[in-house]
């Protein structure tokens, strides 16, 4: 995790995270005063719901759900795509990050379904992680276990790729080219 | 307009029904306003006091493609949009016109990318573009005025020549000697 000496883990959330739950692997990381706890895959829902309704975090606002692949970056990341849950507590003002990485089983440039690209839905915790979670599928091609409605929320139903994935290409597969030409004698 | 000062009381005029009525669709081009970006704020200001579309009869502003006779596709139109430009072109009644305003609209700009269609004119047929990013709004009433010269020239569309579009030659040269800004506002006698 590129740990220096200049990183302060003093979030008081990973002590509480640490205390409460003393049989799972958390790792931290701080950057610039934002805090960042990575907890593996299984455990993402039960630190969420933690996070959510324990009185001492009360993070009661999710602000936003990225993902990240990290196909040809130049550091050694523990996985290739990552999703990132940005966390508030609106009665203190607190921000709090938690990030899941994800290794791919099969090859990505396609859409076929890749049971290791799975996490678990938290539209059950937070109502507005619905459509965040829709983003995240369709630009990335990671689903969400008991999502109520999973389907694409940018590009359309038939879309051939992940548009994010950085082996997609920029300019796409030809799908910006696929419409009938209308001339003037069409109706 | 001061035109039946001018004639006689009991005088009349001759002309050629077509020309009347080219005059007539020429003096009321409707516009349809497709303003998915920036080009749309230009849009809107063309519209408002100061620029006043109004002096070229396209101030009916329809958000109703079958009230309009002239489509302004003033922005990019991403990859899922296009079929929806597709669709209100069809809508539209003839004669129609298409502008397309901009950079985006008519190359796709600096957005090289899976979701932006580069150029609408691959899939409508487009009779004028506008240049520039966005344009301003007197590069839009240029436009529209190029619009009203192809009315008037009976509607002929830009030819083609050996595969290559072939200009009308309508289009009015720029003048490159500066004015004083800010450009007064003249207000009619």
């Amino acid at each position: 995790m590129g740990t220096t000496a200049s990183v302060k883990l003093d979030h008081p959330m990973f002590a509480v995270l640490k205390s409460a739950m003393p049989g799972k692997r958390f790792r931290g990381t701080e950057y610039r005063g934002t805090s960042t706890v990575v907890v593996e895959p299984g455990d993402l829902h039960e630190v969420l719901a933690f996070l959510k309704n324990d009185a001492r975090a009360g993070f009661n606002f999710l602000s936003d759900i990225g993902g990240i692949d990290y196909l040809g970056y130049p550091a050694k990341m523990p996985g290739r795509f990552a999703v990132v849950y940005n966390l508030v507590a609106l009665e203190r003002d607190d921000r709090f990050f938690v990030k899941v990485y994800l290794d791919p089983s099969i090859p990505t440039e396609g859409i076929a379904e890749d049971p290791a690209l799975y996490l678990e839905s938290c539209c059950d915790l937070w109502a507005g992680a619905e459509w965040m979670e829709r983003e995240v599928f369709d630009m990335f091609g990671i689903r969400f276990r008991n999502h109520p409605d999973l389907r694409r929320i940018l590009t359309w139903e038939e879309y051939p790729g992940h548009p994010l994935r950085k082996d997609y290409p920029l300019r796409g597969r030809g799908e910006r080219e696929l419409y009938r030409v209308l001339d003037r004698t069409d109706a | 307009m001061g035109l039946e000062a001018a004639l006689p009381v009991d005088s009349f005029v001759t002309t050629q029904l077509q020309r009347v009525i080219n005059w007539a669709r020429k003096s009321s081009l409707w516009p349809m306003p497709f303003a998915t970006a920036c080009c749309g704020i230009e849009l809107m200001a063309t519209a408002c006091s100061r620029y006043d579309v109004a002096r070229f009869g396209s101030e009916a502003v329809r958000f109703s493609p079958r009230q309009s006779d002239l489509m302004i596709v003033a922005g990019r139109v991403s990859t899922k949009m296009m079929p929806v430009l597709q669709r209100i072109y069809l809508q539209m009644n003839e004669p129609k016109w298409v502008i397309s305003m901009g950079a985006c609209a008519s190359t796709g700009g600096v957005f090289d990318t899976y979701a932006v269609v580069q150029g609408v004119d691959q899939f409508i047929p487009v009779d004028v573009y506008i240049p520039g990013c966005p344009p301003r709004p007197e590069q839009l009433i240029e436009g529209i005025m190029a619009i009203q010269r192809i009315v008037e020239s009976e509607n002929i569309p830009p030819r083609f020549q050996g595969g290559k579009r072939v200009g009308l030659g309508l289009a009015v040269q720029p003048n490159y000697n500066p004015r004083p800004q800010p450009i007064g506002v003249s207000v009619g006698s």
